[in-house]
């Protein structure tokens, strides 16, 4: 045994196994932590590695701002009544997605359902709107295939869409696995994953909120 | 309804890749039909196919990384003769064919050859080392293996149905564009790569939450292994980096698919910037393969050098150093952009730091070496000829590093030189030292020294042979990927480095063989006490192979090396120093095919995209759905060992450690 470790071994602080009874914390002094803090925890690595893509297609559509070959560009395009209305949509989804927790922490089968419900609804709302700003776009000329500028958008907006349309799903089945399981430990976990899921959407929106719609607003000569 | 597969798509007009791909076909035939006829289908499936098992998983990615290495090593044959045969010629393959192998050799040996080998040791000795029962997400370990294989089962495929990228191991704009590249290579690279790219990142999650929230009791930072410390650094890398390419290979994706204009040269693309996008992932990547081979030469050196690693706090804080370091150097990759001569100047100095923590590192091992009485094994020998041949591959890497030198050595057989020389005797050696050391413990019996020796002089003269020449002809002008060439001086240097990867081949037959004679007399060669070679960290405390639950009862952690400090008190004794415990009934997580399954919708839904059968497309999405949803509605999710299966199997292990202290003599 090495020294510094012979002398951990008989420091009381450390005790006779290396442990502090009765603490487990899961940094290592009292072995491996529970279940719901692992879970957790991994969902929130997954998160981190989730914004780091978005964060990809955040430098392609700063460095393809300006690439417009031509074609229209934010200033010309964005209409910031419809971006109010969609962060209105997701906000306040983020909301009741908090109020299907507490729903959930009380066991209420009823406002659980309730909340989730009007949740996805919210969620259904800005997907429709987005999409419908899409499609609008595309009409007037201006679809993904026009200018670099404009497929960075698509693809950067479109992937914060598709998410929500996958959380979406993911919503579905939670309400279906809240009814049919109950309030089973497991259920309990994966909602806590969908709930970090959810509001992680929301800052990203935030993101594209100020970076795109609102710079993009910006008249051309106001930009650097 | 078939998209753009036609029999077309066949190659009947090449006779090489044809015979290739029907000689694997039967011969993967030939084992299915073996494997059903001696009735194995059943245990496979029970056993393997669907387990969870951190253990079973890791040495499955082993396996897929052995036989991608043959598959990759016979592309590096083809290009080594082909140079020997095109000096003034042709040579028998020709130019777009030339062009296929060496974009499938790089993609190979580095997705599905280094990535899985390496994946494959952190997967089987993290969690042991650590002194815990499995993984955080073992149900998502089993999907991130399935869908690495089913990656690979893509590249494969492209040999036979189709072609492969032309473009090099990483799809460079324009060139990977949809007006350059028609065919469906390109789709071929992309769809593979985003699905064992995503099976990798979900390895990196995993790995991360393991080992920062499930360790054994008095298992601190501090007292981790290196190889544990490592196996973090590099996932780290994983969940930083990958996401990058996944995002990368999409914007890819659409400008070939739906005409967007990411990458074009037409609508304001900006080609520059996949070149940014992807080494932001492509350089970490290099650390995410060498690190866990770092860990791995850390515990073989510490082990048959019979002493703690030298600077154990100093190679923790070299890892962490490189793992941040390896996220701020990705421009040396492209010196000759033109962005320059201030950010040329930063992102060259931060190229040579990393030589600094790497230095630190070299010299800890060193150090350990330094008065021990070292046991030249086989896997000791990997990690010496490691620490030569790694320390030139990073003296040339420091060169290039130079952003005046890059301009000339840029894209020549200099830096093809330099990066097999850090790739192979760094990851390459690791992966091999791993896999010797571990060996044992993953199946219960020594593989052969002597064959393994054998195999490592081939590799390691091979190697001075194949690469060393190739730095000379760099230095003389010659770029890389020629298909043919007409200047007499590089030719000698050429033939040798075609009779090196020659002697390669014999260490490659020699490892082959290593394996057969060793399997054919395990009986002989079954390591009884669970600890072969004298060990020090936790994986050596258990039975090898160990079982389902790894430990009985999770270790106690009181020391940097807690086997062999209750081993030295043992041997002191005379006796085991532990009473027996109590024992418990053990919950292990079921078994679970969503991991196969997902990968089989993966490659079903991945060669639909490539050739475009959109109603597979779909088909291949909603099945993945449903598994998702099946896989939700489980109801049981774990089995129960019981008390007394745990105390057989735990009773058996002590019986066999008291009877090796009894025949060792007191010290």
């Amino acid at each position: 045994m090495s020294a510094p470790a012979m002398r951990l071994a008989h420091d009381p602080a450390f005790g006779p196994a290396g442990i502090a009874p009765g603490r487990i914390t899961g940094r290592g002094a009292g072995g491996p932590a529970p279940k719901r803090i692992i879970v957790g925890y991994g969902f929130w690595i997954f998160l981190l590695s989730d914004v780091i893509m978005f964060s990809a297609f955040f430098a392609a559509y700063a460095v393809l701002f300006k690439n417009t070959a031509g074609g229209p560009s934010a200033h010309e395009l964005f209409d910031l009544r419809n971006t109010a209305a969609e962060t209105a949509f997701l906000l306040a989804s983020t909301f009741t997605c908090g109020m299907a927790s507490l729903a959930v922490g009380h066991r209420s089968q009823k406002w659980t359902q309730v909340a989730l419900l009007v949740t996805g609804l919210l969620g259904l709302a800005f997907i429709v709107l987005e999409i419908r700003e899409f499609t609008g776009f595309v009409a007037r000329g201006a679809g993904p295939s026009r200018s670099a500028f404009l497929s960075s958008f698509f693809t950067l907006v479109g992937c914060h869409g598709i998410h929500v349309s996958a959380a979406l799903l993911w919503l579905g089945t939670m309400m279906a696995q809240f009814y049919a399981k109950g309030f089973r430990q497991d259920v309990r976990h994966r909602f806590l994953c969908f709930s970090l899921f959810w509001h992680a959407l929301d800052i990203v929106w935030v993101a594209i909120f100020n970076l795109v719609y609102l710079v993009g607003s910006l008249p051309p000569e106001l930009l650097p | 309804m078939l998209g753009k597969l036609s029999w077309q798509a066949i190659p009947f007009d090449q006779p090489i890749p044809l015979a290739a791909g029907a000689v694997v076909v039967l011969l993967l035939a030939a084992l299915l039909v073996w494997v059903a006829a001696k009735g194995y289908i059943p245990y496979l499936w029970r056993e393997w196919i669907t387990s969870v098992d951190h253990k079973r998983i890791g040495i499955m990615y082993c396996l897929l990384a052995g036989v991608m290495l043959l598959r990759g090593f016979i592309d590096a044959l083809m290009m080594r003769s082909q140079q020997v045969l095109a000096f003034h010629a042709g040579g028998y393959l020709p130019p777009e064919h030339y062009n296929q192998i060496f974009s499938a050799h790089g993609t190979i040996m580095i997705f599905f050859m280094a990535m899985p080998f390496v994946i494959g040791l952190m997967n089987f000795a993290m969690p042991l080392q650590l002194g815990v029962r499995d993984v955080a997400f073992p149900t998502l370990n089993s999907v991130s293996f399935w869908l690495t294989a089913a990656g690979a089962l893509l590249v494969n495929i492209s040999l036979v149905v189709g072609e492969f990228a032309r473009t090099g191991w990483l799809p460079f704009p324009p060139l990977s564009e949809l007006t350059y590249s028609p065919g469906v290579g390109v789709d071929y690279y992309l769809w593979a790569i985003q699905i064992s790219g995503i099976g990798t990142l979900m390895t990196g999650i995993n790995f991360v939450t393991t080992i920062l929230k499930i360790r054994a009791p008095g298992m601190t930072y501090r007292r981790m292994p290196i190889f544990c410390w490592t196996t973090l650094a590099a996932s780290l890398v994983i969940v930083a980096a990958f996401p990058i390419l996944t995002a990368t290979l999409a914007m890819l994706t659409l400008d070939r698919y739906v005409g967007f204009h990411f990458f074009t040269n037409e609508a304001g693309g900006n080609a520059m910037m996949f070149m940014n996008l992807i080494w932001a992932w492509g350089h970490p990547e290099v650390y995410i393969l060498v690190l866990p081979a770092f860990g791995v030469f850390s515990e073989v050196v510490s082990t048959f050098c019979g002493k703690p690693l030298f600077g154990r706090r100093s190679m923790i804080v070299a890892t962490l150093a490189i793992c941040i370091l390896s996220l701020c150097v990705w421009l040396h990759h492209f010196f000759t952009m033109g962005a320059g001569a201030d950010v040329n100047a930063v992102f060259g100095i931060a190229s040579m730091i990393i030589a600094v923590p790497t230095g630190v590192k070299i010299y800890n091992w060193l150090f350990t070496m330094y008065g021990a009485r070292v046991r030249f094994s086989s896997a000791m020998l990997w990690s010496i000829g490691f620490m030569v041949t790694f320390i030139i591959g990073g003296v040339t890497g420091v060169l290039l590093a130079s952003p005046a030198a890059d301009f000339v050595l840029h894209e020549s057989l200099f830096q093809v030189a330099h990066f097999h020389n850090v790739i192979i005797g760094g990851v390459v050696f690791g992966a091999f030292a791993g896999y010797i050391y571990w060996f044992p413990k993953a199946c219960g019996f020594v593989l052969d020294e002597r064959l393994g020796k054998a195999a490592f002089w081939c590799w390691l003269i091979g190697f001075y042979l194949a690469f060393m020449p190739l730095y000379v002809v760099g230095l003389e002008g010659m770029t890389r990927r020629m298909q043919h060439y007409d200047r007499p001086e590089w030719y000698p240097w050429l033939l040798v480095a075609a009779v090196g990867a020659f002697i390669i081949l014999c260490g490659i037959a020699l490892q082959i063989a290593q394996l057969w004679v060793s399997i054919r007399g395990r009986a002989q060669r079954r390591d009884l006490t669970g600890d072969p070679w004298d060990g020090r960290s936790l994986e050596w405390s258990t039975t090898s192979p160990p079982p389902a639950f790894n430990f009985a009862v999770l270790p106690n952690v009181t020391s940097d090396e807690p086997y062999w400090s209750i081993k030295q008190q043992a041997r002191a004794r005379g006796q085991l120093v532990t009473p027996e415990p109590e024992y418990a009934p053990i919950e292990m997580p079921r078994n679970s095919p969503t991991g196969f399954v997902t990968a089989f919708l993966a490659v079903v839904t991945g060669f639909s995209l490539i050739w475009h059968i959109w109603w597979l497309v779909i088909l291949g999405l909603v099945g993945a759905y449903v598994t998702f949803v099946a896989f939700a509605w489980r109801d049981h999710s774990e089995i129960e060992i019981p008390a007394a299966e745990v105390a057989r199997i735990d009773r058996a292990n002590r019986a066999a450690r008291a009877e090796a202290l009894r025949e060792e003599p007191v010290r």
